[in-house]
């Protein structure tokens, strides 16, 4: 809480706009472009767009508040981040418990698993998002790299 | 039939008969830390206060004709009934639709005052909204739903079930079914609509409902509507009845 508080503050101060807040504003510059993908048993085989992940871009975008978010509601093994949340399972070990592919979908659309779950839909197709933020119009919450990033992130939690 | 599916069996049955809305309201106060509760008790420790004492002093302001809040309603807003502040938003027979406490001291100010005239996004309109509400603290919420009021309390009970922009998860999904769970170090609230308008602990700043329904909307990446619009016209109706049963605590203290 108190690093919210000197966050905001830091940023009054220096006029520094933080990054979500930036992005919100911006017109939509050259789109990362959108793949399709395919759900067979659960899983999503094949990367998004033929990209390889890496791990430790995928740990970053995890932990940032401005992007994956993921310990709003998930542990992680980020020692350096204090907060997290419980509204999801913890993720430790979760590379030893499920395939690659399952893990991708997890994290493109959890809706396929629960219709009514809370986890965002990180890489849904954009045309079905209900009134996005101008500006944010015809993208998806993470990039097709930052899903690869954070899926090769994830399965290396063994 | 095997202990196992006994027990799959009834937990089937538990989740089939609890239906999320009928879940008794708990107000957000309940999940705030004794800290936090202490400084909302005490009138001279909330910092909430300031904004209710700016709405007393606009209370007894005049408008263009010479008449103030005190004329009508009397010193400090006495003659005011408190179980119906406790009421709204209802329904105006005059105007065929319903109306919110914060549009009711509108058309006070705006129509029988003769001005200045005050936007529904105003901080003087919120610092109004927040003195009359004050009256009311510990009153019973109270909302009339049937009737005339039924259709915008669907409207507002079906935005509330939408989901909303680039995060795709509607208000329902955190606040019927997460509430008492920790997001990022917040613990989430039922989203209740009691303590209105509240002081944000985290940054300090006063908000109504319709405010921090923006606030959420922001979050979920969503274009928010203004402030007065229909939709959130309906969703504070949603969201007051969701409220039924609980007491008046403005001006609560919030994470
Ligand atoms: C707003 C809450 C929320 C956020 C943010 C969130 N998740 Fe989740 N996640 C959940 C919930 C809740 C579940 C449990 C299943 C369900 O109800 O859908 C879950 C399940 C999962 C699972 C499956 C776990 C298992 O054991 O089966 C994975 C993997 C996952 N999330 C990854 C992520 C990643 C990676 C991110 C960020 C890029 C993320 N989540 C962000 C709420 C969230
Ligand atoms: C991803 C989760 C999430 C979603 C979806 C969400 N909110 Fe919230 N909401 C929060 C958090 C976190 C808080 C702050 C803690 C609290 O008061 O519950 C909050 C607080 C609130 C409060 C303040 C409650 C109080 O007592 O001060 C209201 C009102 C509210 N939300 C309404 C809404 C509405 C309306 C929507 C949909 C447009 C919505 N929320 C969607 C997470 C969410």
């Amino acid at each position: 809480m108190q690093r919210t508080r000197w966050f905001w503050l830091i940023c009054l101060g220096t006029g520094i706009i933080p990054f979500h807040t930036a992005l919100a504003e911006e017109p939509a510059p050259s789109l990362a472009p959108y793949y399709e993908w395919q759900v067979t048993n659960y899983a999503i085989d094949e990367p998004l767009g033929g990209l390889t992940g890496d791990a430790e871009r995928g740990k970053a975008i995890a932990g940032n508040q401005s992007r994956g978010n993921c310990l709003a509601c998930h542990l992680l093994p980020i020692p350096e981040e204090e907060f997290f949340g419980n509204l999801g399972p913890p993720l430790i070990g979760i590379g030893a418990r499920q395939s690659v592919g399952m893990i991708r979908l997890h994290v493109v659309d959890q809706s396929r698993f629960n219709p009514e779950t809370v986890m965002p839909g990180y890489y849904r197709p954009p045309q079905q998002l209900h009134r996005v933020a101008k500006g944010l119009k015809g993208r998806t919450w993470l990039t097709a790299q930052e899903i690869e990033d954070v899926v090769a992130y994830l399965a290396s939690l063994k | 039939m095997k202990i196992h599916s006994i027990a799959y069996y009834l937990l089937l049955l538990g989740l089939a008969s609890a239906p999320v809305h009928a879940q008794q309201p708990v107000s957000g106060y309940d999940f705030q830390t004794p800290e936090m509760q202490e400084m909302q008790d005490d009138d001279f420790a909330n910092p909430g206060m300031y904004t209710v004492e700016a709405g007393e002093a606009l209370f007894a302001t005049a408008g263009g004709n010479g008449k103030s809040c005190v004329s009508c309603h009397g010193e400090g807003g006495k003659q005011l009934d408190v179980k119906r502040i406790a009421a709204y938003p209802v329904y105006s027979e005059a105007q065929k639709k319903p109306v919110t406490l914060r549009g009711q001291i509108l058309s006070c100010r705006n129509e029988r005052m003769d001005g200045p005239q005050l936007q529904y996004s105003s901080e003087e309109a919120l610092q109004l909204v927040a003195f009359v509400r004050r009256l009311a603290l510990g009153e019973t919420v109270n909302v009339d739903v049937s009737g005339p009021m039924a259709p915008y309390y669907e409207a507002g009970k079906k935005l509330f079930h939408t989901r909303w922009g680039q995060v795709d998860i509607a208000c329902h999904q955190c606040h019927d079914y997460h509430a008492g769970q920790t997001f990022r170090g917040q613990t989430l609230t039922q989203g209740q609509s009691n303590g209105f308008p509240v002081y944000r602990y985290t940054d300090g700043h006063v908000v109504g409902i319709q405010g921090r329904i923006t606030e959420c909307l922001t979050n979920l990446r969503a274009e928010p509507y203004e402030l007065g619009s229909e939709e959130y016209i309906n969703l504070e109706i949603y969201m007051s009845a969701r409220s039924n049963g609980l007491k008046i605590e403005t001006p609560g203290i919030r994470y």
